[in-house]
């Protein structure tokens, strides 16, 4: 399941949306927006995606997961637009017959949707300025960062 | 050949536009998209460093030859989760 969604990411549809009875273990990660960014005192958080590509790319991860771990749910849902502090801007869940898979797949997924999934995000400060984030995760193959 | 480039983030505040409509001699490789562009708007080869190219909604070389039609992408650094 990928989603993008502007409202409030029900957690607990997540959740419920990869439970299977032939899973034991269910892992959650859910990203929320923190008020910190650089020491820098962050207001709200804008998202923004190639939201055509981004579905195709989280489509490719969910499968490269499911290919790795025997898995019997994985789910991925991004808000996009403003997100105030200190909600979840992304969730990913997994289930699996036991913990160890759904640990270790839930970690490749928020991993990889970090460092190749076309979405973006926009600080807004205290002090009034707007950035684009820059994630040190992004390296594209055969480039540096300026 | 026509093709059409996106723009995001860092890219459309540079250019202005989320996208616009580009001609190329048939045969242009992707990398002929940010060279075009940076005539026009030479901030966007300050970020070519680090600017990935899509062409059809997936990730591709500079080497990639276009076709009439392409979607190209430029894709800044990505940031979201």
């Amino acid at each position: 399941m990928v989603e993008f969604v502007r409202s409030e990411i029900d957690i607990l549809m997540v959740v419920k949306e990869v439970g299977s009875p032939a899973s034991g273990a269910t892992d959650v990660f859910i990203g929320t927006t923190r008020d910190v960014q650089n020491g820098k005192r962050v207001t709200l958080l804008e998202y923004e995606a190639y939201e055509s590509m981004a579905a195709k790319e989280i489509k490719s991860i969910l499968n490269e997961a499911r290919a790795t771990w025997r898995l019997e749910g994985a789910a991925i849902i991004h808000r996009l637009g403003k997100v105030p502090v200190g909600e979840a801007s992304v969730v990913i869940a997994v289930s699996a017959a036991h913990r160890k898979e759904a640990f270790e797949a839930c970690r490749y997924l928020i991993d990889r949707l970090k460092s190749e999934v076309p979405i973006w995000k926009k600080e807004y400060f205290a002090d009034g300025s707007v950035e684009w984030s820059r994630s040190d995760e992004f390296l594209p193959s055969g480039r540096t960062l300026s | 050949m026509k093709i059409q480039v996106r723009f995001f983030s860092v890219t459309r505040d540079l250019v202005g536009a989320d996208e616009r409509a580009l001609a190329l001699p048939d045969g242009s490789k992707a990398s002929a998209v940010l060279e075009i562009l940076g005539l026009e708007f030479p901030l966007l080869l300050e970020w070519k460093q680090s600017i990935r190219l899509a062409v059809n909604m997936e990730y591709t070389h500079d080497e990639r030859i276009l076709n009439e039609g392409d979607e190209v992408a430029l894709i800044p650094p990505v940031s979201g989760g």
